[in-house]
């Protein structure tokens, strides 16, 4: 009786007796309180009981401060101990705030790990990585999706299949090929190709653009052809102003990807004049102090933070799509 | 008459604008466009995507120093790994960071998302401080558990202390050093999955769960009976992202413990990582050890393909 319920075909027998109201205004009811919000397991009616709402505001309650304590409290305690001395950060009962919060351990954090040059050094690889990888990876999934060459097929489930296999497994053959690329003999080691190159060979980037040029109508593009538009002129002008959102997902996966990655840069940028910051950072951790390393920290957080406030709604978005992959 | 007035029109007309191509010409044609789009891509997954995986089967049959033509060696890579006493402990220790973080990394978010689907305030609030530290690099969350870990002045062992409970010693134990790699690890990682089920949850129609409310289910059979089957599909794919994703465990034992106490969290990873570029560069015995994850990563994936296609 129950499975009965839940089966699917259900939902489309009676068609939208509660509509999403998810994305309209609080409106004129009685707020955001049961009326905003799309039915879900428990019921408004059930909510709007007496022990209902109590169960409802003890356990929001226990979530925010829980939440709080588990993601939020770990930071904090990053940063006020980055301004303690040196004797208050080894206190045993530690201070809940920094007696005199010193702000410049981050000037000298930013001296010892030479946080100019490893930023710069980043920043240079993540937008570098971002230009190629999207040049690289839209107009492979242009060909794919509308040129439609010979093999097209072949080529997209070669790329797809990489996806089977991390990259941190086969890290070995790759630290070789960046070595010695077969063909051309080039030696990457240190250079920033190193990192470009393989974060263009990205067969979820691919397949991503490719789905959404995909739905894209021909139509709107036979009619530029008919005209004789070249192709990289119906791809620039026609294609990717109506492809932003797509777009905007895979520049910022590809960019936080790059910040973030570690194993690979510590592989190929072994340089210090050329490491990462998350490579530059592990290196020299070992040799200064804890609250100079928690500035270190602090600083190399803030261009991901100040990332995901921008872009929230592009990375929720892009979750989504990843979640749909397979 | 007519013909004949038309015909030396099309013929003026044709030197300039050229003869309509034969299909087959523009099949060429479109074929050479679509490379050239094509080169690039094909380029960067060529070198740096199929060669490393091809290169990885050859190396492990192989002894190479870089330098000199590598010679062939037959099974003797597998034999070396394999009589490592490190080996089976680093299998035994991913199996076991794997079995736990699925727990902490599968089980909990989605507990978790199915809480925050309920919730009607702070919503915005919650879903961004859950995915703040998946944004963070990961070495920041790596040096900074390092720091909680401290047996001293450390915070975990400090909030034990304010508790009166006997502090641990986390990393430096073989019985603890593992799970606090899960920990880590679990902190860092659980916001996208959270997200991700949020969004499956968001997309279950609510009068299923009317429906079920009307035959008198309560809120654990609503649960069981419309949450888990309406997600069916998104759980089993994140099952198996997550045992790829946790399989691959690196920065954690490279940071944190060295692969100690005892080789008590070496890793798989660690371990093909440590031969190398640590033990003076044995890279027929890494790429051997390379290629049983890759064989094991790919069973699972097979499994994962299986199991989305019967339920389609």
């Amino acid at each position: 009786m129950l499975n009965a319920t839940a089966r699917p075909e259900k939902a489309t027998k009676s068609p939208t007796p509660v509509p999403d109201l998810r994305h309209k205004k609080p409106g004129k009811r009685r707020g955001a309180w049961a009326d905003g919000h799309a039915r879900t397991i428990v019921s408004p009616l059930e909510l709007k009981s007496r022990w209902g709402r109590r169960i409802y505001w003890v356990l929001l309650t226990a979530v925010v401060v829980v939440f709080t304590l588990v993601f939020v409290f770990p930071l904090y305690w990053m940063v006020t101990g980055a301004m303690k001395t040196g004797e208050e950060i080894a206190r045993m009962p530690p201070s809940l705030f920094p007696e005199s919060p010193d702000l410049s351990v981050f000037a000298d954090a930013w001296e010892l790990f030479d946080i100019g040059t490893l930023l710069k050094n980043t920043l240079f690889y993540a937008g570098g990585a971002w230009l190629f990888a999207l040049a690289v990876d839209v107009s492979a999934a242009y060909a794919l999706s509308k040129l439609r060459p010979m093999f097209g097929n072949v080529i997209l489930a070669g790329m797809l299949a990489t996806l089977m296999i991390p990259p941190i497994v086969v890290m070995i053959p790759a630290y070789i090929t960046v070595t010695d690329v077969p063909v051309f003999g080039w030696h990457l080691l240190n250079s920033p190709w190193a990192i470009w190159f393989p974060v263009a060979a990205n067969g979820f980037n691919v397949f991503l653009l490719k789905r959404f040029f995909d739905s894209i109508p021909n139509e709107l593009l036979e009619a530029a052809e008919i005209d004789g538009v070249p192709p990289w002129r119906v791809l620039v002008s026609i294609i990717l102003p109506i492809s932003r959102p797509i777009l905007g997902v895979v520049s910022i996966f590809t960019v936080v990807a790059v910040f973030k990655d570690f194993v690979w840069p510590l592989l190929v940028l072994p340089d210090s004049e050329k490491m990462t910051i998350s490579v530059g950072l592990s290196q020299t951790a070992g040799a200064v102090t804890q609250n100079q390393i928690m500035a270190g920290l602090v600083i190399a957080s803030v261009p991901m933070i100040i990332v995901f406030f921008l872009f929230q709604r592009s990375i929720m978005a892009g979750l989504t799509a990843g979640s749909l992959k397979g | 008459m007519e013909t004949l007035t038309l015909e030396p029109l099309e013929q003026r007309l044709a030197p300039r604008r050229g003869r309509p191509p034969s299909k087959r010409r523009r099949a060429t044609r479109r074929n050479l466009t679509s490379y050239g789009f094509l080169c690039a891509a094909l380029f960067c997954f060529a070198m740096f995507a199929w060669w490393p995986i091809i290169k990885e089967v050859l190396l492990s049959f192989q002894q190479t120093n870089l330098v000199d033509k590598p010679s062939w060696v037959g099974l003797e890579n597998f034999r070396t790994v394999m009589d490592d006493p490190a080996f089976g402990q680093a299998w035994r220790n991913t199996l076991v960071f794997t079995l736990l973080a699925l727990v902490c990394g599968y089980v909990v978010p989605f507990a978790v998302a199915i809480v925050l689907n309920e919730l009607r305030h702070a919503r915005a609030y919650l879903r961004f401080v859950v995915y703040l530290p998946v944004m963070l690099p990961p070495i920041v969350s790596v040096l900074l558990f390092r720091w909680f870990y401290d047996p001293g002045p450390g915070l975990f062992n400090q909030a034990l202390d304010s508790v009166g409970l006997p502090g641990l010693s986390w990393l430096d134990s073989t019985s603890t050093a593992l799970i606090s790699l899960v920990i880590v690890s679990t902190w860092m990682n659980l916001g996208s999955g959270v997200l991700i089920y949020l969004a499956a949850l968001q997309n279950i129609p609510g009068d299923l769960y009317e429906a079920a409310e009307l035959d008198g289910a309560g809120i654990l059979k609503r649960i069981r009976h419309v949450t888990i089957p309406q997600t069916r599909l998104i759980l089993m794919l994140m099952l198996m992202l997550q045992l790829v994703a946790t399989m691959q465990v690196f920065i954690e034992p490279y940071m944190l413990t060295g692969g100690g106490p005892e080789n008590a969290t070496v890793t798989v990873v660690y371990l093909m990582y440590q031969y190398a570029f640590v033990y003076g560069g044995n890279y027929g015995a890494g790429s051997a050890l390379g290629l049983m994850l890759m064989i094991v990563l790919l069973a699972v994936a097979a499994v994962q393909l299986r199991l989305t296609r019967e339920e389609k």
